[in-house]
């Protein structure tokens, strides 16, 4: 490897993630919304670590439970109805919100573009029984379904996970399907499958690498559309369970306070918002960095 | 040329399920291909080349069906399942195709292209194949190959690009190599090369069977040609017979065809009258009869077999009325 580089020229090394990592660079929205993010996500890894206060301890020492945000008594986000610490509540649930929306995009990566990608490249009466799956999936409804399965096991984080993951890899499925469809057609697929190589090397060689743009954007999207419904399953009921929360929960319940104790609503709302945004921005900006008919 | 061909193609029929009906492309065709022997398939577009090879891969489209026999080295391969056919591809049975430009896969280095095939079949071990990927480009004459393999497709150039796939094509070390058309998309001076190549691809033992509609492809490379017309073939010859005597009169119209330098400097190039049948619509006779100026009843009637001339001569013809070696067109 090392004589390799030495022995090289000094062309330019282009490719399909080089140039989309130079053109990111270059797009600053994207990049300002990439240093937000990863300082939210530093922030929810060590934020509660820096608070004297635990999650679920209620500080009795205060006028009020509910006491806005201050220096001097180490809230630096005030206190919930409960007493609780805003800080160490806002970061564990940013930490919540993220940890649910990474697991549902790999979900919905791995299993989508595995799905979609197979399906498209078999094509045929495959393909039409794997899709006429994910169509019934779709079918159903996802409110019911996920509450059906609430009742049945039980609140519990890993429930929440599978609910959203066993739904979320649909339309990436039907996405990759699309692309891999046309990519089937393409001469160097043929080539491919002239050269003698079995199905799963050239789907996973010569077609997935091919759909990454479409797929790399599709699942920025689908982050804050996740973390929305999670805190709409919060804001259920069918969410998190306390003393732990998310950032979904933590805005519903400062909602019901917002007269009295605005920084209830306002401090996770900011976070999610910001994160939503950040999130938004960065795939926009991905999405023109793997667009190779944008000119660079 | 002696010894058993290397692939045997016999009464190959290639048939299409499209929502007209059954659409026949390649109706009946019958050719050998012997080790270091290079045979090419010339016909106008259509008349079934391209889907003839591709059935010898078992390449066609979803819809397409295959009838008859393909054998490579002995194996049958028609009606074969995909895992015997995926092994015979690459290593036993190469493909070169047409448009340079869209045969690699984009994102991919040169080297990962290079060796994947070798490495999947556990071939070799990462350091043999990535030296014989460079031997492999070295041979195709690319220079500074170490340097290429770290490049992507896009960085080279189109008559680069078709030496390349050249170059992948061969890795597997294959006995018979398919070329689509592997000059159409270059320009001359690139063409020559990869002519070139193409030679010594075939001096070096292998059996090259080359698709093509470019009569001086065939005069430069080709031992043998088979001529095909509407998805049949019409003459089969050496290549030296060939073009001194063709016997068929769609072989001679197409060779009277070919633009030369010297000769009548202002007259018009002679063109064959009419279109060529469309498939789908099999004629009762022989399927160029109605574009034929030597065509009699007979030849509307019945279909003219493939069959040898003269003894001695090594020189099959399906036509009714073959031209005699002496008599030229005008």
């Amino acid at each position: 490897m090392a004589e390799l580089l030495l022995e090289t020229p000094p062309t330019r090394r282009a490719g399909l993630w080089l140039d989309a990592w130079a053109s990111l660079r270059r797009s600053r929205a994207a990049w300002v919304a990439a240093l937000v993010l990863a300082s939210i996500v530093v922030a929810a890894l060590v934020g509660p670590s820096l608070s004297r206060y635990a999650i679920d301890a209620v500080d009795w020492t205060q006028a009020s439970l509910a006491s806005p945000p201050s220096f001097a008594n180490g809230h630096w986000f005030g206190t919930d109805t409960n007493g609780r610490d805003l800080f160490v509540r806002v970061w564990i649930g940013t930490r919540m919100s993220l940890l649910v929306a990474v697991l549902a995009t790999v979900v919905s990566v791995a299993v989508g573009v595995a799905w979609g990608a197979t399906a498209g490249y078999l094509g045929g009466r495959v393909d039409g029984l794997m899709m006429r799956f994910v169509d019934v999936l779709y079918a159903l409804p996802y409110m019911f379904f996920v509450i059906i399965l609430t009742v049945v096991f039980g609140r519990s984080l890993v429930l929440i996970f599978l609910a959203i993951g066993a739904v979320g890899w649909l339309t990436m499925a039907r996405i990759v399907r699309g692309q891999a469809l046309a990519l089937r057609q393409r001469e160097f697929v043929e080539a491919a499958i002239a050269l003698g190589l079995p199905a799963r090397t050239v789907i996973a060689r010569h077609i997935v690498p091919n759909v990454a743009g479409t797929v790399i954007v599709y699942a920025t999207l689908t982050v804050p559309q996740v973390i929305l419904f999670e805190s709409f399953l919060s804001f259920l009921g069918l969410g998190v369970q306390e003393p732990l929360t998310s950032l979904g929960r933590l805005v519903a319940e400062g909602a019901l306070e917002m007269e009295t104790s605005p920084w209830l609503l306002l401090i996770p709302s900011i976070v999610l918002g910001t994160l939503l945004l950040c999130l938004n921005f960065l795939g926009d900006g991905l999405r023109d960095a793997l667009d190779p008919r944008r000119p660079r | 040329m002696s010894g058993a061909p290397l692939l045997e193609i016999r009464d190959l029929e290639v048939v299409f399920d499209t929502p007209a009906g059954a659409v026949q492309a390649v109706g009946g065709v019958s050719l050998d291909v012997h080790e270091g022997e290079c045979l090419a398939l010339v016909g106008e577009s259509g008349s079934g080349k391209t889907q003839a090879m591709l059935a010898c891969l078992g390449l066609l489209a979803g819809n397409g069906r295959t009838q008859g026999s393909v054998r490579y080295a002995g194996q049958e391969l028609v009606g074969a399942d995909e895992a015997a056919l995926q092994h015979v591809r690459g290593t036993g049975i190469a493909l070169l195709s047409q448009d340079p430009m869209n045969t690699l896969t984009p994102h991919l280095r040169i080297e990962t292209q290079l060796v994947e095939l070798l490495l999947d079949r556990g071939l070799a071990t990462r350091a043999e194949a990535r030296e014989r990927a460079v031997q492999a480009l070295r041979e195709v004459d690319i220079p500074d190959p170490a340097a290429r393999l770290r490049q992507y497709p896009h960085e080279l150039s189109g008559g680069m690009r078709q030496r390349v796939a050249l170059a992948i094509a061969l890795m597997g070390r294959p006995r018979l190599l398919l070329a689509d058309e592997p000059t159409t998309a270059l320009d001359v001076s690139v063409q020559a090369r990869v002519l070139d190549l193409l030679g010594n691809v075939c001096a070096s033992g292998l059996g090259l069977l080359l698709v093509t509609h470019d009569l001086g492809v065939v005069a430069a490379l080709a031992d043998r040609v088979a001529v095909m017309y509407a998805g049949r073939l019409v003459e089969v010859a050496p290549v030296a017979e060939l073009f001194a005597a063709p016997r068929h009169p769609y072989t001679a119209a197409l060779l009277a065809a070919v633009p030369r330098l010297r000769g009548d400097e202002y007259g018009r190039l002679p063109a064959i009258a009419g279109t060529p049948p469309r498939p789908g619509q099999p004629a009762a006779g022989c399927a160029f009869a109605p574009r034929c100026s030597h065509a009699v009843q007979a030849c509307r009637e019945t279909k003219p077999d493939l069959r040898g001339l003269e003894p001695g001569i090594d020189v099959t013809v399906a036509c009714h009325r073959p031209l005699s070696a002496v008599a030229q067109p005008a």
